[in-house]
């Protein structure tokens, strides 16, 4: 699942547009499993599974298969809707160089969110 | 093709504040017993354009909304650039019983979202004779800080882009996309600083937990409107505020988030009209 978003973040050519001075590489962790996630100029150039020796990146989005289950719902349930209510929720942590993460906050939560069943928009 | 005008008339009103001379933004629909609108943080008295321009609430109601300092289309007083927004639970409400005197009101009822849920209760509270009745829209009695509000202030960050997209997720799932974003856009014209200004009063000067109780709803009914999908202020905190305020009325409104009379104004109305026929009645 994670794999495919690099298909579905790049063929939205707004969101692409969006995130055009975004260049950089974040790790996202699901339970036990590990992906690093690169982008260049808005577009993801790569999504690689680990698990890693020393994973390099800016920063790192750690949640569990429970709670990212119910994010990608197509109508997720009060609580799971968004990275922010996560994060409230302290179910959610990011970890690492924040100000890219925040600067480019609407590309992150709309990216993250092609990931939703049936490709609701965050 | 003609133009239509809406019924939203709006004025500057020059008010002195805090000792301090002040251009403050009033918009106003309808006629009766006047409705005091208070917009969340961060945006502006635009948030109430669904409610002015509804013939069932403004043929009994004369709605006001007003900016407040260094918000929508008021001024931030002289010498704004050497010192940094900081609204506190005081300033807040000599604001409004300010404006509410300038007006000459007699005893609205008030409206408020979010930080204007809060102060809203802080009126019930401190001032209940002042107003005939109160409706606390997303009305927590403390909001815990979920992010490092720095972001929301500091150069390598713009401001407006990163204000509406920590708020976009405060939306209900069932908002319109016109008034969605019209919501947001708000956020993103918000002056440098000015979100982080009225949080301060929001999540650390205005805690009104310890007195929450001592609200007595025989001087002035409370009612509490709260959306389902608001993770900020949450339905649990709403029906909490509820249950330490006997004689208080809560409602959770489903599928509407933080901002029900902005981002979804059809459904909040379906809720509000039944509360002003209330309070109407009283």
């Amino acid at each position: 699942m994670i794999e495919t978003l690099k298909e579905r973040v790049n063929c939205d050519a707004g969101l692409v547009r969006r995130g055009r001075f975004l260049t950089t590489t974040f790790l996202l962790e699901i339970g036990a499993a590990v992906w690093l996630i690169s982008i260049h100029e808005g577009r993801i150039v790569s999504v690689t599974k680990g698990p890693f020796v020393m994973p390099s990146s800016s920063f790192a989005l750690r949640t569990s298969e429970a709670e990212w289950d119910r994010f990608c719902e197509r109508r997720p349930p009060p609580g799971s809707n968004d990275l922010m209510a996560l994060i409230k929720r302290r179910v959610l942590k990011a970890e690492g160089e924040l100000q890219i993460f925040m600067a480019n906050l609407r590309y992150f939560k709309e990216a993250l969110g092609k990931l939703r069943r049936e490709g609701a928009a965050a | 093709m003609s133009a239509t005008f809406e019924p939203i008339i709006g004025r500057y009103m020059q008010l002195e504040l805090f000792g301090r001379a002040h251009r403050v933004y009033v918009e106003e629909a309808g006629e009766g017993t006047p409705l005091l609108c208070l917009h969340t943080a961060g945006a502006d008295g635009r948030q109430y354009r669904g409610l002015m321009n509804d013939e069932r609430v403004t043929r009994n109601h004369r709605v006001i909304a007003f900016d407040m300092p260094w918000h929508g289309k008021s001024s931030p007083p002289q010498g704004w650039h050497d010192e940094e927004y900081q609204l506190t639970s005081a300033q807040y409400t000599t604001m409004i019983l300010a404006v509410v005197d300038a007006l000459d009101l007699d005893r609205p009822i008030v409206i408020g979202c979010s930080i204007g849920g809060r102060i809203a209760l802080h009126l019930a509270l401190e001032h209940p004779e002042r107003f005939r009745a109160i409706i606390g829209l997303q009305a927590g009695a403390h909001v815990d800080p979920y992010y490092d509000l720095n972001f929301l202030h500091r150069p390598d960050v713009h401001g407006g882009e990163v204000a509406a997209a920590i708020v976009s997720g405060l939306v209900g799932p069932d908002a319109p996309d016109k008034e969605k974003w019209e919501t947001l856009w708000h956020y993103m014209q918000g002056g440098p600083g000015v979100f982080k200004g009225d949080l301060y009063f929001y999540k650390i000067d205005g805690d009104i937990r310890a007195r929450i109780a001592e609200i007595d709803t025989k001087r002035c009914p409370l009612f509490l409107l709260s959306g389902e999908y608001d993770y900020s202020c949450t339905p649990e905190e709403t029906l909490a505020v509820a249950s330490s305020i006997a004689g208080s009325e809560a409602t959770i409104m489903k599928g509407l988030g933080h901002f029900p009379m902005s981002e979804n104004p059809g459904e909040f109305l379906k809720h509000l009209l039944p509360v002003l026929e209330k309070i109407s009645g009283r």
